[in-house]
């Protein structure tokens, strides 16, 4: 540690850090526009200059300074810095009207206005006129992509969307052409950015040169309740906050989370809320000869009980879908149960992962924060640039601290970093590149990760343990460390397996469920939001849906319960990790649509089987008494590792065929993102780059 | 007044053979390896005793900056850089030394290679310096093959390989970071200091870079001693220098002359006076388009150093004396420069990017006068706005010439406008 003294006040930092840094520790707020703790130092705003006893008789950008950069004072005083004296007020002003004299005054119509950070600063540091009396600089818009709109004449050249594109999301889209007074950003050729995290620079913005795209002009940070929520677009499990105007959800941005998603969201996370609005069931449907007829609930659940009336157990199914809550599923579980039921499963895509070989077989065990930890990584059946991009940016964030060796087996994509291609099937797993073999033992802590294109195929089971099988052999299970872990891409999947919903004694899995449809063999089918299944081979089941959009589920119901997607209910969700997370009620379902936990509720009465509870809290307490687990919220409960030795015994003989991520579109993976116009145009766009690129 | 046998820089009017062997003739190469053979300590005591001080325009000890460079390596290569992208206005050394006379440089990289333990070197050459590069790609293609570059250089055991970098002609890497930026592969902008390039340098490896006159003067310093460069010019701004003399006198011409020389007699001697005589002399600028003018009554009889010349509140720069008579616009002169600041900005850094642009309009309104007078003392608080403020020096070069200006000229600014407005009323009256 480094003693150093802020405007009088002596602290202790470590010398690593900046002035900024070490002033900030102290309490002086330094402002500043370019600088960002997650990105490099650029240093050329210059708004954050502070003065340095015994230095140049000039400021010093305090964002670019290091403690251990600066002399002690003859005597061997720690280093004087001063934030708030007339030469520092002085420089400020002066950057401040730098930024000023070209950047127009239109916050009445820009959508950065109420949060930009010049707006703010230029309250402290600005004056009230302006002493140019030439004309402003006017620049180009620039056509980036159909998630970021840009009014590039408001840029202020801060350069941190450049410093983020290429550093964090690992593309060299954006760039700074031109120089002096000229500078633009731009992506060179006015082609669309292709990362999957690019809406996050709109929020590194620091004024309103780039704005939300769809978002534009449609309200006002201070009109807007702000909420904070879980994102279930992936199995990340990413910190959000949903805004909402009235019932309305205007907007989604990403929350503080250091263990989970830092301060990024994938774009799907970010634009995803105009499919919130669009496709939604908002009252009950029958069927009746053929024809969906709108129906109240009480005739609903009244063509439901009959469906049910004098029908085996054994022939009753539930499949819960990718974006479901715990709560609901406990609910659905506990109805099952007390109807007999053992036909429930919450693997609509039919991985291989039962919670009957321990919690740690099916867990991200290294934790995402973890990453940073591990020293060599090989990444199995999964391509976590489009499975979890946040993820991604973690494994990119690893790499770039250098020495981390990546192999991967499965199929040879961009990931953004560089990784040793091993093969693209279980041959390749069984018999590892033997100098990669080499390079797993050597490292301490590597790390072993397997997605569920290794998984969610017949097989499954057997790469599953030969996959466990490497983790034990090259030492990734030890003291303090756990490198096997299994990336989901389903938000509900951990909670459901933890919770055990997946088929009891003598039950069926989804596969089973589906085969016993189409042959007759299940009379009644409940689908809690389950729409990735082949709802085609359902044949004349009775299929009772119970989800928020008209997807392909919904078409295919007998009967259609509306409910409510995530920003509607405050619901409990388990990421990839094991972190049980609670997302906030943001909005209301629309028309008549119900929190699925109490349509569960309302329907388990009408069957003769009422759940033991009539609220939210009430079944909450009913879940922790039954499983205590899911009251460690925000905690990460380590898993026992010897469950990964006993995967390692089952064995078994994997087939050749190579891996296939399960995410062939990274913007249509769930109902919410099929209705969402938004998420459309970005997928046409990429095929389109993908055809381009292959001609 | 510098004598013919003092003279460092024989052939800089390219008079006789550029190529090795009339470089030979001249006495390049002589003992080379000898030198290198006393050692590294030697050659940098040797040089901090002849008190070169760095010809770029800084004035920075030479001797003292190839200390800098650590003793030992700690496994990273050491480089050496030399900044051959001489692009400020008014100077014309470098490239003479390096179409005329090569073969200093290449020798003075070789030694100065050695004292700072690199085994490569590379020279960043101005991008329209074509015909330079061709002789000094030549001279190396020449000492190569007489086994005075590359393994084993001159017998001495050290291994020096020498490249030749052609820049794209942006005056900003001529700042030794952006150099080593654009050496890089990257664009020309400069980096945050510290860390120095002495430590993080080009490709994160300890480097030093050094203007070419710095490195062409160093072997002649050591084959005749650093004694006898100090003992040329004054304590403190020792030795000779090449100027270069553009502008109204009447023969503008590029010489080596010793430092502190008078303004005066360097003119008489040199450059056939001023244009019209000494009386017609209105203003000079004496290093280089970034320092500030200095009117004639105070230059006439200052020595032309380092310190002389800062006591007047301008500099030597890069001893490039642009003179201007008395039929000088000399607004209009300070405007060219501006935009000349405005262009080269790399846009990095806001006080430069935003305030060169300023100062530039600015300062084309005080040329037609269409301006206020209030505008004046503005216009200075701008250029104390960027100076100092920025990451290079390039805002603050472009600060200092309209610093100067209205320091010596603000009359003549005041009659500018005063005459715009003049006209403006009597046009109304008619």
């Amino acid at each position: 540690m480094a003693k150093i003294s802020i405007d009088g006040t002596v602290i202790d930092v470590s010398p690593d850090a900046t002035l900024l840094q070490a002033c900030e520790e102290a309490g002086a707020e330094v402002p500043r526009f370019c600088f960002h703790e997650r990105l490099s130092v650029a240093g050329n705003c210059r708004m954050c200059l502070v003065e340095v006893k015994g230095g140049p008789p000039k400021p010093t950008a305090s964002c670019a300074m290091a403690v251990k950069d600066l002399r002690p004072g003859p005597n061997g005083e720690p280093p004087e810095v001063f934030t708030k004296t007339p030469m520092v007020k002085k420089a400020r002003e002066g950057v401040m009207e730098f930024l000023l004299i070209n950047h127009p005054l239109d916050c009445p119509i820009c959508d950065q206005g109420g949060e930009c950070d010049l707006q703010d600063q230029a309250m402290a540091y600005g004056v009230d006129s302006s002493r140019f009396a030439e004309n402003k600089r006017a620049v180009e818009d620039k056509y980036i992509g159909p998630l970021v709109k840009t009014i590039m004449t408001r840029c202020i050249h801060c350069t941190r969307c450049v410093r983020f594109t290429t550093e964090v999301a690992g593309v060299t889209d954006l760039g700074l052409i031109g120089r002096g007074e000229d500078a633009e950003i731009t992506t060179y050729l006015e082609q669309a950015m292709s990362s999957e995290l690019q809406g996050n620079v709109i929020d590194l913005c620091p004024v309103g040169a780039l704005t939300s795209k769809p978002y534009a002009y449609k309200a006002r940070p201070w009109e807007l309740t702000k909420t904070e929520s879980v994102d279930v677009m992936d199995a990340v499990g990413s910190a959000i906050r949903i805004d909402t105007r009235g019932r309305e959800v205007m907007r989604v941005l990403p929350r503080l989370n250091e263990a989970v998603n830092e301060e990024w969201i994938s774009d799907k996370s970010r634009f995803i809320w105009d499919g919130i609005k669009t496709q939604r069931l908002d009252r009950p449907y029958v069927r009746v000869g053929g024809r969906f007829q709108p129906a109240s609930w009480g005739e609903a659940f009244a063509a439901v009980k009959q469906a049910m009336a004098g029908k085996s157990p054994d022939r009753i199914g539930a499949i819960a879908g990718d974006l479901a809550s715990v709560e609901e599923m406990f609910a659905l579980k506990t109805l099952m149960g007390a109807l007999g039921v053992t036909s429930i499963d919450c693997r609509q895509d039919g991985t291989a992962l039962d919670p009957a070989f321990g919690r740690a077989s099916y867990l991200f065990n290294a934790s995402i924060q973890g990453i940073e930890d591990a020293d060599a990584l090989l990444i199995i059946g999964s391509n976590p640039r489009v499975e979890a991009a946040v993820l991604n940016s973690r494994i990119r964030k690893r790499w770039r601290m250098g020495a981390f060796p990546i192999g991967v087996i499965g199929e040879r994509t961009d990931l953004t970093y560089p990784a040793t291609y091993l093969g693209a099937g279980p041959d390749s797993l069984t018999s590892l590149d033997a100098a990669f073999l080499d390079v797993l033992k050597a490292a301490k802590r590597p790390m072993i990760l397997v997605g569920q294109g290794a998984l969610a195929r017949p097989d499954g089971l057997a790469v599953l343990s030969a996959a466990a099988k490497l983790a034990v052999d090259v030492g990734a299970i030890g003291e303090g460390w756990n490198g096997f872990s299994v990336l989901h891409t389903a938000a509900s999947r951990v909670g459901g397996l933890e919770l055990g919903f997946v088929p009891g004694e003598g039950g069926r899995d989804v596969a089973g469920m589906l085969s016993a449809a189409g042959s007759g063999g299940l009379d009644v089918l409940f689908l809690l939001g389950a729409d990735e299944i082949d709802t085609t081979a359902l044949g004349s089941s009775f299929v009772v849906y119970i989800g928020s959009h008209g997807d392909a589920g919904a078409q295919r119901a007998d009967v259609i319960l509306p409910g409510a997607v995530y920003a509607e209910k405050s619901g409990t969700y388990v990421n990839t990790e094991g972190r049980v997370q609670v997302g906030l009620r943001a909005a209301f379902p629309p028309g008549e649509a119900r929190e699925d936990w109490a349509i569960l509720r309302a329907l388990s009465d009408v069957l003769g089987h009422r759940l033991p509870f009539d609220s939210l809290p009430a079944l909450r307490a009913a879940l922790y008494a039954a499983r205590p687990e899911f009251a460690a919220i925000d905690e990460l409960l380590v898993a026992d590792a010897s469950a990964i030795e006993g995967l390692a015994a089952v064995g078994g003989t994997p087939s050749s065929a190579p891996f296939a991520s399960p995410v062939r579109n990274f913007y249509l993976t769930n109902p919410i993102a099929r209705a969402s116009a938004i998420m459309a145009e970005c997928s046409a766009l990429a095929s389109g780059q993908a055809k381009a690129a292959a001609e | 007044m510098l004598s013919d046998k003092d003279r460092i820089f024989t052939n800089i009017y390219g008079r006789h053979d550029w190529g090795l062997d009339g470089a030979r003739r001249r006495g390049s190469w002589d003992g080379t390896k000898a030198i290198i053979e006393k050692g590294r300590d030697w050659i940098i005591s040797e040089m901090k005793a002849s008190g070169l001080r760095g010809r770029g325009g800084a004035g920075f000890p030479t001797g003292l900056k190839w200390s800098f460079m650590p003793k030992e390596s700690d496994g990273r290569p050491h480089y050496l850089v030399v900044n051959a992208d001489e692009s400020e206005p008014g100077t014309c050394k470098d490239r003479e030394i390096l179409r005329h006379d090569p073969h200093h440089l290449v020798e003075g990289c070789l030694i100065a290679g050695f004292a700072m333990g690199a085994h490569a070197g590379y020279i960043y050459v101005r991008g329209e310096f074509v015909r330079e590069r061709e002789h000094l790609q030549a001279a190396i293609d020449q000492a190569y093959e007489a086994g005075l570059l590359g393994a084993n250089a001159c017998g001495s055991g050290w291994d020096f390989d020498l490249y030749v970098h052609h820049g794209a002609g942006a005056y900003i890497c001529g700042e030794e970071t952006a150099l080593l930026e654009s050496l890089e592969g990257k664009k020309g902008q400069p980096r945050l200091k510290p860390p120095f390039p002495a430590n993080v340098g080009l490709y994160g490896c300890p480097t030093t870079v050094n203007n070419v006159e710095s490195i062409a003067v160093a072997p002649t310093i050591l084959r005749r001693g650093g004694a006898w460069f100090a003992g040329l010019g004054k304590p403190n701004n020792t030795g000779t220098k090449l100027f270069c003399v553009s502008g109204h006198v009447n023969k503008p011409a590029t010489f080596e002359e010793e430092m502190g020389i008078p303004f005066r007699e360097m003119i008489d001697k040199h450059c056939g006076g001023i244009r019209g005589g000494w009386d017609n002399l209105l203003a000079v600028i004496p290093g280089g388009s970034s320092v500030p003018m200095v009117k004639a009554e105070s230059i006439i009889d200052c020595p032309m150093d380092f310190d002389s010349l800062r006591g007047l509140g301008s500099g030597l720069g890069t001893a490039a004396v642009i003179v201007m008579d008395k039929s000088t616009d000399v607004i209009k002169a300070i405007a060219r420069l501006s935009h000349f600041y405005k262009h080269e900005s790399c846009g990095q850094c806001t006080p430069c990017r935003e305030g060169t642009g300023w100062m530039w309009r600015v300062m084309e309104r005080l040329v037609t006068g269409e301006a206020q007078k209030r505008e004046i003392d503005m216009l200075f608080q701008v250029t104390k706005q960027v100076e100092g403020h920025t990451i290079c020096a390039l805002g603050d070069a472009a600060a200092w010439p309209i610093q100067g200006l209205i320091k010596n000229f603000r009359d003549v600014i005041e009659a500018r406008i005063d005459a715009h407005h003049g006209a403006k009323v009597m046009q109304a009256a008619e």
